[in-house]
């Protein structure tokens, strides 16, 4: 399955939906869609990645790459993810200690209003 | 003893493939499910290191994929034409580079996610080692 990106606003919040696989050939559109977000004034993301099937060290880039954009914007990245096999590589390349994770967009939310 | 050899151009849509083919091998020898997790994502990122490295050093030559089924396990083999990537550096967000991650970073994940794993390189490239233990059959 390819990439998947949808994005909506909730408050001042935008939540970007991913779906299907984030790898080395699919990588660059994700990163396409959060440079967009952030040029659009876009400064408090919460990517939603209960629907992604499959990432690689290729998709982590990506979310750092759009870590360092928000932050530049006294921003905030939040992911949403509970899946074993997606979490498994965040805590492999050390990750779980660089974004917040939580459990649903709600709790991503949430957290974001309080930071 | 079944084997799977495939070459590849150095193109990031390939990759895909690879993790297609290497996911079947695997499934079709045996290996266990959570196994089969692992397989996927390894032979995925042993393919895109391999990808960024033949496209600096030698553009036009495919990357080789092998996949190797015996009584000992199931092996995979992924060969490159550049050399060995040299010690990670400890800044971590700063290996994720915005538009290519550093091909180290791959290797860090292999290290950190598959048990049996050796890198061996010669003038021509780099060979990556992947092995994971079958049940045992009863005959």
């Amino acid at each position: 399955m390819d990439l998947s990106l949808e994005d909506r606003q909730e408050g001042d919040r935008t939540i970007v939906v991913v779906g299907g696989e984030i790898d080395v050939y699919t990588a660059p559109k994700l990163r396409e869609k959060l440079i967009d977000l952030v040029s659009a004034g876009h400064y408090h993301l919460v990517v939603d990645m209960e629907a992604v099937e499959f990432l690689d060290s290729t998709g982590l880039g990506v979310l750092v790459g759009g870590l360092k954009r928000v932050r530049a914007h006294e921003g905030s990245l939040r992911l949403v993810c509970t899946q074993e096999r997606i979490l498994k590589i965040f805590r492999i390349t050390g990750l779980t200690k660089v974004f917040p994770i939580h459990a649903t967009v709600a709790e991503a939310v949430a957290a974001t209003e309080t930071a | 003893m079944a084997t799977v050899e495939l070459l590849l151009s150095a193109l990031p849509a390939h990759v895909r493939t690879a993790r297609l083919v290497g996911v079947a091998a695997a499934r079709r020898a045996g290996l266990a499910d959570d196994l089969v997790d692992e397989l996927r994502l390894a032979v995925g990122e042993a393919c895109s290191r391999a990808v960024a490295v033949n496209a600096e050093h030698a553009p036009e030559t495919p990357i080789k994929i092998t996949v190797r089924d015996d009584p000992a396990g199931l092996t995979v083999e992924v060969t490159d034409a550049g050399p060995e990537s040299g010690p990670l550096s400890d800044d971590v967000e700063d290996l994720f580079a915005e538009d290519a991650v550093d091909p180290r970073v791959a290797l860090a994940v292999l290290a950190g996610l598959v048990d049996e794993l050796d890198i061996t390189s010669t003038e021509a490239g780099t060979t990556v080692t992947l092995r994971w233990p079958l049940p045992v059959r009863v005959s």
